[in-house]
């Protein structure tokens, strides 16, 4: 709300990046299995950040584009996760079904929420998106028979997915995964990219700019703000889904208030105004916390140091300090 | 049976008296600055462990003074070096900062005191059974209430009638008109904080007699404080004190019937609240909501 100037924001198209950096960013994402060992890393890290990064993408759609904080979001991450899960493990052998069965159970929690909290504001209401986030993660840890309980929801695989005669093996070959991840996640990315453009994300906007304005040229604020929260609890329970896929495991964690504060902070780190920060912010975050949890027992002082510095010193991420410096 | 719902319903008040010392100290710092602690737990704990490094020296009677202190000058300091600048910001800054906050104090508590819970000794004058038959009703919890009630009294007293707590209260509902009239709303904001702080680590000291220690004993606080500001009305300080022993007793009360069910009953009851009376119980209209 009071990082960006009103000016600022009517003179400058939002930044979808030019098509430079999007053939740029997917570029890189098609080549992950080709350069990442290469630097040491290894596949299933790239899928965990894909997963993460829509998550942090899909907040984004709520803070960063309607400016909306909802510190919540790992009720919907979650959801997508079990709802997966659930659906793999008792309903039916089919990856795509799960992943969808997951979105619509988190899109279904984000509207029943959403319609209960959209009129409340500011911390108020980031208050309430913890307490109905907590909710959840109650909800899921003492429910035992069903989600597993305190040890998580076990005993489920992805499957291979067959088209025709062809069969594509992600369960074992963990590059397919990948690509299997990636292709979910430009369809999400897209369909995100098309909204922002239409009249719908532009209202957002205008919403996020001045709420108040908004209301008097005569749109529906709160409307379009539940609206928004959906479609926000859409995105983030596909990564769900997709991130309880990487493990064959859904825990309990990841409906704690610590994901959704791991979600924020991405989306922050990476720079809540762009399009593509999330994305950078994930890939920076989870990548951070893979080396430092692996380097020493301390991690928790570092993650911690990591929201304190971006707090104080990159308050616009890392694209918002970019796009300052004089190039 | 009816000892069992006595003693469930006591442990319901002695549990709702931490929630609401947690919870004032949060909704203080809510009211007046706009930020969500969510390190408030952390300060907790480190007041409990304070306790346990003074007890030694100087006693618990002057450790249950001296230790909220320091927790209080710490939660002063950095309200002054790190938390300030950000007032002027998005809220989603602040929230950050002390979501990364608690992560690092935690850590350090771990660090210097281990894992492993440890005894906070309580003086054996306070720290025996009174009667034989209600058995739950040992010195140290009665002392609990005490301590809360006193508490939470000196608390209302100081915001109704001293100056500075008038202008606290002055401060919640318009903070610009306070600044206009001369009074300095920086100092207001980091005393405001301290205060908040200060709540936290005498809940620590108590809480660390009553089960002992360990780096994230102020976690599971946390949630059911936020509970009882939404439930009891964001903005009211009386609708903070209520809703945190309303929840305390549900609470201990639905652990008598169902005890896994003591941590949900507390959210639907905020649900309930919420379809009937979306402000909270005392919230008003309009503040902040």
């Amino acid at each position: 709300m009071s990082t960006t100037t009103v000016s600022e924001a009517f003179h400058r198209r939002p930044t979808y990046g030019n098509w430079l950096s999007v053939a740029l960013v997917w570029a890189v994402l098609l080549a992950v299995p080709v350069w990442l060992p290469a630097i040491g890393g290894y596949t299933s890290l790239a899928t965990r950040i894909l997963a993460f990064g829509l998550a942090a993408m899909g907040l984004n759609f709520l803070l960063g584009f309607t400016g909306v904080m909802s510190f919540g979001h790992a009720a919907y991450f979650g959801l997508g996760a079990y709802g997966c899960g659930l659906t793999l493990k008792y309903l039916a052998n089919s990856t795509p079904l799960a992943v969808l069965i997951g979105a619509l159970v988190g899109t279904l929690g984000g509207a029943l929420f959403g319609a209960l909290i959209v009129r409340r504001k500011g911390v108020y209401f980031a208050m309430l998106t913890i307490a109905f986030g907590q909710i959840c993660y109650y909800i899921a840890y003492t429910w035992n028979d069903f989600t597993g309980g305190y040890d998580g929801l076990r005993g489920f695989v992805r499957q291979p997915i067959s088209i025709g005669p062809l069969v594509i093996d992600i369960q074992n070959n963990m590059i397919l995964f990948y690509y299997f991840v990636l292709a979910t996640f430009a369809v999400c990315v897209g369909l995100m990219a098309l909204l922002l453009r239409a009249p719908f994300g532009r209202t957002l906007i205008a919403i996020r700019e001045n709420q108040r304005r908004a209301r008097f040229l005569g749109i529906p604020v709160e409307f379009h703000v539940w609206l928004s929260f959906t479609i926000s609890a859409f995105f983030t329970s596909v990564a769900g889904a997709l991130y309880a896929l990487v493990n064959n495991f859904a825990d309990p964690t990841t409906l704690n208030y610590v994901i959704s504060g791991d979600i924020v902070i991405m989306a922050v780190l990476g720079g809540m105004r762009s399009f593509w920060g999330p994305l950078i912010g994930a890939a920076m975050f989870v990548a951070l916390q893979d080396y430092i949890s692996s380097e020493t027992v301390n991690w928790m002082s570092f993650i911690g140091l990591i929201f304190v510095v971006v707090v104080l010193f990159f308050p616009r991420g890392v694209l918002g300090y970019l796009r300052r410096l004089p190039l | 049976m009816l000892t069992l719902v006595l003693f469930n319903v006591f442990n319901g008040v002695i549990v709702g008296l931490f929630y609401v010392l947690m919870a004032l100290g949060l909704a203080m710092i809510l009211n007046l600055s706009g930020v969500i602690n969510f390190a408030h737990g952390n300060f907790l704990a480190l007041g409990g462990y304070f306790a346990f490094l003074l007890v030694p020296y100087i006693g618990f009677w002057a450790a249950l003074v001296a230790s909220p202190l320091i927790v209080g000058v710490i939660g002063l300091i950095l309200e002054r070096t790190i938390i300030r600048p950000l007032y002027p910001r998005d809220p989603v800054y602040s929230l950050l900062l002390t979501f990364g906050l608690a992560f690092i104090i935690q850590d350090l508590c771990r660090t210097a005191w281990g894992p492993n819970a440890l005894p906070l000794t309580v003086p054996a004058s306070i720290n025996q059974p009174i009667s034989t038959e209600f058995f739950f009703l040992t010195g140290y919890r009665l002392f609990i209430i005490g301590i809360v009630i006193l508490a939470v009294v000196a608390l209302f007293l100081f915001l109704r009638h001293s100056r500075m707590g008038m202008r606290i209260r002055a401060g919640t509902l318009d903070l610009e008109t306070v600044a206009a009239l001369g009074i300095n709303v920086r100092l207001l904001r980091s005393f405001n904080f301290g205060l908040g702080i200060f709540l936290a680590g005498l809940a620590g000291v108590l809480a660390g007699g009553q089960i002992g220690l360990n780096p994230n004993m102020g976690d599971d606080l946390l949630m059911p404080a936020f509970i009882a500001i939404i439930v009891g009305g964001v903005g009211s300080m009386v609708g903070t004190l209520l809703g945190g022993l309303i929840i305390g007793v549900a609470a201990g009360v639905t652990t008598v019937f169902y005890p896994s069910g003591s941590e949900v009953v507390i959210y639907l009851i905020m649900i309930l609240v919420l379809l009937l009376r979306p402000r909270g119980l005392l919230g008003e209209e309009g503040m902040m909501t």
